[in-house]
């Protein structure tokens, strides 16, 4: 049993990590000297690195609401996890940690796709995703995955 | 002695000339839509009283150019504006100089207006100051500002889950609520030793979870009393 809450409460954390990651750092697009996310576009032109804020469309500004939101609801569901583990009677399911835990890989998954859709609007047609891109991606089956075991866990001991 | 005396009064003029300088007052920077108006205002501070010689005058140094050129003055009671450069039939004089205030209005806006406007007051005798200078940013439709709609979709989607959690909490309170004057009402029939028992569990707690666990302790109790 501890083993199989160990598991769950790594897996949720690393989501959350993958999560803050791919928001904070600035990789979801890369060039050869330029790299570009949700918040700055820092280019490196003739030895000089220098960043500007990103673009203020709408777009890119509903794709940062999408990953803070989906950071926020990750933090509530793993803080409602901890206080359901203690107040839960016993074969009670973790219905809202899961829920929370869903919302928020929804959240990642609408950021994902409205980034990826939008892209040619304010990205040149040559560069490449980077890192940042392809976590956020992968930190969305990670926290759905999560938030479905959350649901179906039943509280045993 | 003499020597502070002398400090004392070196420090008193310098103060004395920092309080009776001027401060001239602008906006730090102005957005305006192609082909609408803008006012640029332009006020000062002094110590002295507004004189009837005071003077305004605007200076325009367009993005790039390294000189500005004058586009304004106002001088004597009399208020010239520029009727040989790029502002002329498009400048007008707003301002009020009794109330310190040297604003201008230009009209019909286009993006060669774009540029750095300089306003310098002189409020005699005190004209020593610096003038101040506003930034004007034409645009063809007003851009949104960052982090607006961010904030939006972050301040929506909190308050929905508040409103959400707040009218949960609510909607038990009520149904306790109703499930402890439902019993009330149920059992006022009967003795009173039971409806002191029954008045304070159910005051107890408003929890219709906890409520049911005292319903069903209650029978527990009943069952007890009619075995024995």
């Amino acid at each position: 049993m501890l083993l199989l809450l160990m598991g769950i409460v790594v897996l949720h954390v690393a989501g959350l990590v993958l999560l803050l990651v791919s928001t904070i750092v600035s990789a979801w697009v890369i060039n050869t000297n330029s790299r570009s996310d949700l918040w700055t576009n820092c280019t490196t032109v003739s030895g000089v690195y220098r960043c500007d804020p990103a673009d203020t469309g709408v777009w890119i500004q509903a794709v940062q609401a999408m990953m803070i939101l989906s950071i926020i609801f990750s933090f509530i569901s793993l803080f409602l996890f901890f206080c359901q583990l203690f107040t839960l009677k016993k074969g009670g399911r973790f219905l809202l940690t899961g829920a929370f835990q869903i919302l928020a890989s929804l959240f990642v998954m609408c950021g994902g796709i409205i980034y990826t859709v939008m892209n040619s609007g304010w990205v040149p047609a040559k560069e490449s995703y980077g890192f940042s891109f392809i976590l956020a991606w992968i930190a969305f089956p990670l926290a759905f995955i999560s938030g479905v075991v959350y649901v179906i866990l039943r509280k045993r001991e | 002695m003499l020597s502070v005396l002398a400090l004392t009064s070196v420090v008193l003029l310098s103060l004395a000339s920092q309080i009776t300088a001027i401060v001239v007052y602008t906006s730090w920077e102005k957005h305006a839509l192609v082909g609408s108006d803008v006012r640029l205002s332009c006020s000062f501070f002094s110590w002295h009283w507004t004189s009837p010689d005071v003077t305004f005058s605007w200076q325009y140094r367009p993005d790039g150019a390294k000189e500005g050129i004058s586009i304004f003055h106002y001088g004597g009671g009399v208020a010239y504006v520029d009727n040989k450069g790029p502002f002329r039939d498009r400048l007008e004089f707003v301002g009020n100089p009794s109330r310190r205030d040297g604003s201008i209005l230009i009209k019909e806006l286009d993006f060669s207006d774009n540029g750095t406007f300089t306003c310098d007051a002189k409020n005699p005798p005190d004209i020593v100051g610096h003038s101040s200078s506003v930034r004007l940013l034409v645009f063809e439709k007003v851009p949104v500002q960052a982090g607006v709609v961010t904030g939006a979709i972050i301040g929506v989607v909190l308050g929905l889950l508040i409103l959400i959690v707040a009218i949960y909490y609510l909607m038990r309170f009520l149904v306790a609520r109703r499930v402890f004057s439902l019993s009330m009402s149920k059992h006022g029939k009967k003795g009173k030793g039971k409806e002191g028992t029954q008045q304070k569990q159910a005051l107890a707690v408003a929890d219709p979870v906890k409520l049911k666990a005292a319903a069903s302790e209650k029978k527990k109790q009943e069952s007890r009393r009619e075995k024995k």
